[in-house]
């Protein structure tokens, strides 16, 4: 199993098409569980792009990503990847 | 004649007939099936024709509004993908052993409740989206086509409200205009009908019923302004305005592929001003030599939220490949407690012309400005790109800039990301400050623009919105002429 954590910078959270991006990127690893956590008891399996939005991940909210399962680390690397990038 | 007030979304004149849109009835019947086995199957039939229909539509998007507004129609594909949503559906039909019309209806309407209840406006929106897919299956099931609904001829399009995927598929030759009843400024047919160069009017309230149907009317976008079977008198006053825009435009096109001399006989470069993506078409048939100037700010205030690199790296990079080599010029943002944007959350200023605008706000607020230097270096690398910094009023801002600039282009070179070698800076003058120093300036920067209108209100003293002061405001003035001059001199003397 492997993570990390991400503070969100964007101003509008974890909106529609950085929602879009990482369910997309999440899907490719078919034997993979990923899930995005939002702390508490909020969390969402990141290949389903309703449950992530449903998350309403707002600006300054610090999410976790966990990969569990084959090709884990690359996976990670693609997933922070793209938080960083755009958001 | 009846005169109905809405929010202008988009400028322009238009006079016709309208149509009124209704959506096909989406009542949908509850029935029992005999094997939900196959209901279940008919469904995913269903299901994989609307994917393909949304991704012609996606495709249509991109072609008409860019990359940037289609993807919204991406997301459509994907939420048509969304397993919960998916087994939501078959386990109605399964469960219930009902028809599959009601399990669509049923999954939509509880999905679109899940996002209405979210505390979050942009997170609300999103019934819509959801709504959308949903209508589009119903619609399939029911053997309907793709909501074709198709004025016969030009029309102003009336409607309560309308879904993303109703503006896009409307066929843009025979919609005069847009009027609705609802809506935000912010949705995405606004932008839309923006884009596609419609004029259009949102918000009209309940007064736009189905009675305006076949009736004639002018609508004026500019204003909000909708005038159904408009008076002789309106209607003249319209004639009028419609003529000057028609003659302002035919005499400039008469212009269109000369060579740009001046009287003494110097050839000068003439550029467009544009404000986004859409004008680029237009920029280059009135053959324009460049974009002299992209004014940022649009991307700002077109939404209810701060633009992203990649929504602003789409606009710059789409602008830069369409001139195809041509220089774009892009201002960055300029914007002020003048120009309202609420999700900035400016405090109200008592002399906003003085105050917290433009380059100082950006900055004060280093992530703001750092997204849009990043958008526009990695937009670099797909055309000829300068960028242009407005309100500079000391050669220590100009620096403080290369300094930010600097740190952008390494990080993009360390993460491989393509940019240009040559990017040209310049800055606006439009301060008198900004004269008296532009020796220092012209050292530092590749070239100057000179922005007369506030050059001649900071340097008469002269508030260009008090109308009291008309004839005080004068472009005119020995002082603003020789500022111009001495910023000239001053530039040549640099080879600029």
């Amino acid at each position: 199993m492997v993570q990390f954590s991400h503070v969100i910078r964007d101003a509008l959270g974890i909106h529609a098409r950085p929602a879009g991006l990482l369910v997309k990127a999440a899907g490719k690893y078919k034997n993979a569980t990923i899930t995005l956590d939002k702390g508490g008891d909020d969390k969402a399996d990141m290949k389903k792009l309703f449950r992530v939005m449903r998350l309403g991940v707002k600006q300054g909210d610090t999410v976790t990503v966990t990969v569990e399962g084959e090709d884990e680390d690359a996976a990670l690397a693609e997933l922070r990847a793209i938080m960083e990038e755009t958001l | 004649m009846i005169t109905l007030e809405g929010k202008g979304v988009s400028g322009g004149y238009a006079t016709g007939r309208i149509a009124f849109y209704h959506r096909d009835a989406a009542d949908v019947e509850k029935r029992g099936v005999d094997d939900a086995r196959a209901e279940v199957e008919r469904f995913l039939q269903a299901k994989a024709q609307a994917s393909e229909q949304v991704r012609r539509l996606y495709e249509k998007a991109v072609a008409d509004v860019g990359h940037e507004e289609a993807n919204i129609f991406d997301i459509h594909g994907m939420m048509l993908d969304d397993e919960d949503y998916l087994e939501a559906i078959q386990d109605i039909i399964l469960n219930q052993r009902v028809n599959a019309e009601y399990a669509v209806a049923t999954t939509a309407e509880e999905f679109a409740e899940m996002f209405s209840s979210m505390d979050d406006e942009y997170m609300q929106g999103r019934a819509a989206d959801v709504r959308d897919i949903s209508a589009r299956l119903v619609r399939i099931l029911g053997g309907g086509g793709e909501g074709g609904f198709q004025p016969s001829g030009p029309v102003i399009l009336a409607a309560d409200d309308l879904v993303p995927s109703e503006t896009l598929q409307f066929d843009r030759t025979r919609i005069l205009a847009i009027v609705t009843m609802y809506g935000s400024a912010t949705s995405h047919t606004a932008i839309l009908a923006k884009m596609m160069n419609i004029p259009a009017i949102i918000g009209l309230g309940e007064c736009l019923t189905d009675a305006v149907d076949g009736r004639d009317a002018i609508v004026d976008g500019f204003s909000g302004k909708l005038l159904v079977e408009p008076d002789a008198a309106t209607r003249d006053h319209y004639d009028g305005k419609f003529r000057e825009e028609h003659t302002r435009r035919t005499t400039l096109r008469q212009l269109r592929g000369k060579a740009n001399i001046t009287r003494d006989g110097r050839k000068i470069d003439l550029y467009a001003n544009i404000g986004g993506v859409a004008d680029v078409t237009e920029a280059l048939e009135n053959d324009a030599g460049g974009i002299g100037l992209f004014r940022s700010e649009f991307l700002y205030l077109q939404t209810d939220r701060y633009p992203d690199e990649e929504t602003q790296f789409a606009a710059y990079k789409a602008v830069a490949a369409g001139m195809a080599g041509r220089r774009v010029i892009i201002r960055t943002l300029d914007i002020g407690a003048d120009k309202k944007i609420e999700y900035f959350n400016l405090d109200p200023e008592e002399n906003p012309a003085l105050g917290f605008r433009a380059i100082r706000l950006c900055l004060e607020r280093p992530e703001l400005f750092t997204t849009q230097l990043r958008a526009l270096y990695r937009a670099s690398a797909f055309g000829r790109i300068a960028i242009m910094f407005p309100m500079i009023t000391d050669v220590e801002e100009i620096r403080e800039i290369k300094a930010i600039i600097a740190g952008v282009r390494d990080d993009l070179a360390r993460r491989n990301i393509p940019q240009a070698e040559q990017v040209e800076i310049g800055v606006m003058i439009e301060t008198p400050a900004a004269v008296m120093v532009s020796d220092l300036l012209a050292k530092e920067v590749d070239f100057f623009s000179i922005g007369t209108n506030d050059l001649t209100q900071y340097t008469l003293a002269v508030d260009r919105q008090n109308p009291k002061l008309e004839r005080f405001y004068r472009p005119h003035h020995t002082g603003v002429l020789r500022m111009l001059k001495m910023v000239v001199d001053n530039a040549h003397c640099e080879g600029k």
